[in-house]
């Protein structure tokens, strides 16, 4: 039942860049890419119950990994993924280090002090030749491959399609073992997976080194389809927004990071024709109303909801929960 | 450079610490009361700034607007915390309180955009525009020297010498046994709430002639101010003064002789961690020891 839903949304989802526009498509690619920064976070936050404001600049990172690389030293696009996943385990694994003493709170403000400090660290004129400083990089957008007849906006959009696809299964796969059950524990009772023998500063840490990837690799994506680079999309906003996504779409779950990848692009989008300032009134009025109804989010009311459903349909048959 | 300048350098770093150590006694005052860091608190000083503002452009002559703004802001903090807070106060949750001053603080932000615009205001000060001490520091900067301290005066003996001071350090320190002598815990919480609002105002206040009124000014200040509360002690008001002088301070001397200005948030954020890692209760704070 699961598996072909699955796939009905993965043969939705290859169908679209046929039917949409160059702009609707290009809009989806964006989804995607916020979906797996969202998950990043999700991971993190959701389910090992580290709290980060941050992850604006972990996708920094990764965006700015991938320009360099492109611009300066004309990697191809498609390596460039792996080397922004590599420098933001490393970052968020030694940024995860010291913040293993941090709980909840003082970790939440150690994060935010890094995003607000991110942009200048950009602009920072000792490494002025190769971020660009201020103006930042300036990058191409990529040609389908092998004569496919796809233009650039569609080939982009399979590309991060295929992207998607590896990361999420790989996060499925990562949460729902060993290593996903260790991770769970620490944040449900971190006293008790210790004394189970759970090496949790190495969990902690690592989780936000793969958390940092997840962000980064969404970042280098980005950056490979807005072909643009520069300190000031990187603002405390972009963290708020991950938030903002993550809480709504469902912070406790995998799926929720595409519900709130699509809430945080579609709504400011719908929005800004009334107020320049309306799309983060909505964002901030959403944020506490969903804190007080429905602090599952998106994700977690559809779980509960077809639960629910199903209890009526077979009379009183278990619920069955796990990582989904 | 001299060591005169030096020391100039030090003052100027003095005055604008005050405001840092202004909005760091807010954040105290609230993490004391109720153990959460209201990352909001920069939004609402900005919030209660546009209000002076608009009161002085109604015609109120400053001072007046000065002490209206104050009360409007107690009362602000109070219903802000009757009202969003409170349903959240027996949850432990962190991600739940947290989010919802991330909320709050796009609320206020975007609320401040929508009522007065985005364009720069300039924001009068009361102080003479002259410059003392060969320049380096401006009739606001000694004045706002002399209302921040005045403030922190007030606030020490509301605490110190008051009956409902007292009451509010009571409810701080020990909830079960102050609800078990008669004093109403959760109202003293919102009484805090409503000082910490005030505080913010006076620090929003002082700030604005400075950095110009705009809905974003508060960003780099309460970075300031948190690293200025966290330096001190999270938990000790006087401690988070002291920090927030300290960080008006450095911010001073490394912009000049060491970092430069671009990389001065930069500042922040190393002292945040640094304090967080190789002693997380501050300079000032008691080391909380929970068992298990």
């Amino acid at each position: 039942m699961k598996v072909l839903g699955l796939l009905a949304v993965i043969a939705v989802a290859t169908v679209m860049p046929f039917v949409l526009g160059d702009y609707r498509t290009f809009q989806l690619t964006l989804v995607m890419v916020y979906a797996i920064a969202l998950l990043g976070l999700n991971i993190l936050t959701g389910f090992n119950g580290q709290f980060s404001l941050g992850h604006g600049a972990f996708y920094a990172i990764g965006s700015y990994t991938a320009a360099i690389l492109m611009a300066h030293y004309n990697v191809p696009y498609w390596a460039t993924l792996p080397a922004a996943a590599l420098v933001c385990l490393a970052a968020g694994f030694l940024f995860g280090l010291p913040a293993l003493r941090l709980e909840g709170l003082f970790l939440a403000l150690a994060t935010l002090s890094l995003a607000v400090a991110m942009p200048s660290i950009l602009k920072y004129r000792g490494i002025g030749d190769l971020t660009g400083g201020v103006q930042g990089l300036v990058l191409f957008k990529p040609e389908a491959p092998f004569g496919l007849p796809l233009n650039q906006d569609q080939w982009l959009y399979f590309f991060t399609l295929a992207v998607t696809i590896v990361m999420f299964v790989l996060a499925w796969n990562l949460l729902r073992g060993r290593v996903g059950r260790a991770i769970v524990a620490i944040r449900d009772q971190p006293i008790a997976a210790r004394a189970m023998g759970i090496n949790t500063a190495l969990y902690k840490s690592l989780t936000f080194g793969v958390s940092a990837l997840y962000a980064g690799v969404a970042g280098a994506l980005g950056a490979i389809a807005i072909q643009f680079v520069a300190p000031d999309s990187f603002q405390i906003g972009l963290s708020f927004a991950f938030l903002i996504g993550a809480v709504i779409g469902g912070i406790y779950s995998i799926a929720g990071a595409i519900f709130g990848a699509f809430f945080v692009l579609f709504v400011p989008h719908l929005s800004e024709g009334i107020s320049r300032a309306a799309p983060q009134a909505i964002f901030g009025t959403f944020l506490i109303v969903f804190m007080f109804v429905m602090p599952v989010g998106i994700a977690g009311f559809l779980r509960l909801a077809s639960a629910w459903a199903r209890r009526r349909i077979h009379g009183n048959s278990p619920v069955r929960g796990g990582a989904t | 450079m001299s060591v005169e300048a030096f020391f100039l350098q030090v003052l100027s770093g003095l005055a604008t610490g005050g405001i840092y150590a202004s909005l760091a006694l807010a954040v105290v005052m609230i993490y004391k009361a109720t153990h959460q860091v209201n990352f909001a608190q920069g939004e609402m000083a900005m919030f209660s700034t546009y209000i002076a503002w608009q009161l002085i452009q109604w015609g109120i002559p400053y001072w007046g607007a000065f002490l209206l703004t104050i009360a409007v802001s107690f009362v602000g903090g109070v219903v802000i915390e009757r009202t969003v807070i409170r349903p959240f106060e027996a949850r432990e949750a962190v991600l739940a309180v947290v989010t919802v001053f991330i909320g709050l603080f796009l609320i206020l932000n975007s609320m401040a955009g929508w009522t007065w615009e985005y364009t720069l205001k300039s924001f009068p000060s009361p102080f003479p525009k002259q410059a003392y001490l060969g320049g380096y520091l401006s009739g606001h900067q000694l004045g706002l020297f002399g209302v921040v301290l005045a403030t922190l005066a007030l606030v020490y003996v509301f605490f110190r010498f008051t009956p409902l001071g007292l009451a509010m350090r009571a409810a701080a320190e020990s909830p079960e046994s102050s609800r078990l002598v008669g004093i109403r815990v959760s109202w003293m919480l919102a009484l805090g709430w409503g000082l910490a609002a005030a505080l913010g105002a006076v620090a929003g206040m002082m700030v604005a002639p400075l950095v110009f009124l705009e809905p974003n000014m508060m960003g780099f200040v309460l970075i300031y101010a948190f690293a200025g509360a966290l330096l001190g002690g999270i938990d000790n008001p006087w401690g988070a003064v002291i920090g927030g002088f300290a960080m008006g301070v450095l911010e001073n001397i490394m912009g000049v002789y060491v970092v430069g200005t671009e990389l001065k948030l930069t500042i922040a954020l190393v002292i945040i961690v640094g304090v967080l890692v190789v002693r997380p209760s501050g300079i000032f704070g008691r080391r909380v020891v929970t068992r298990v």
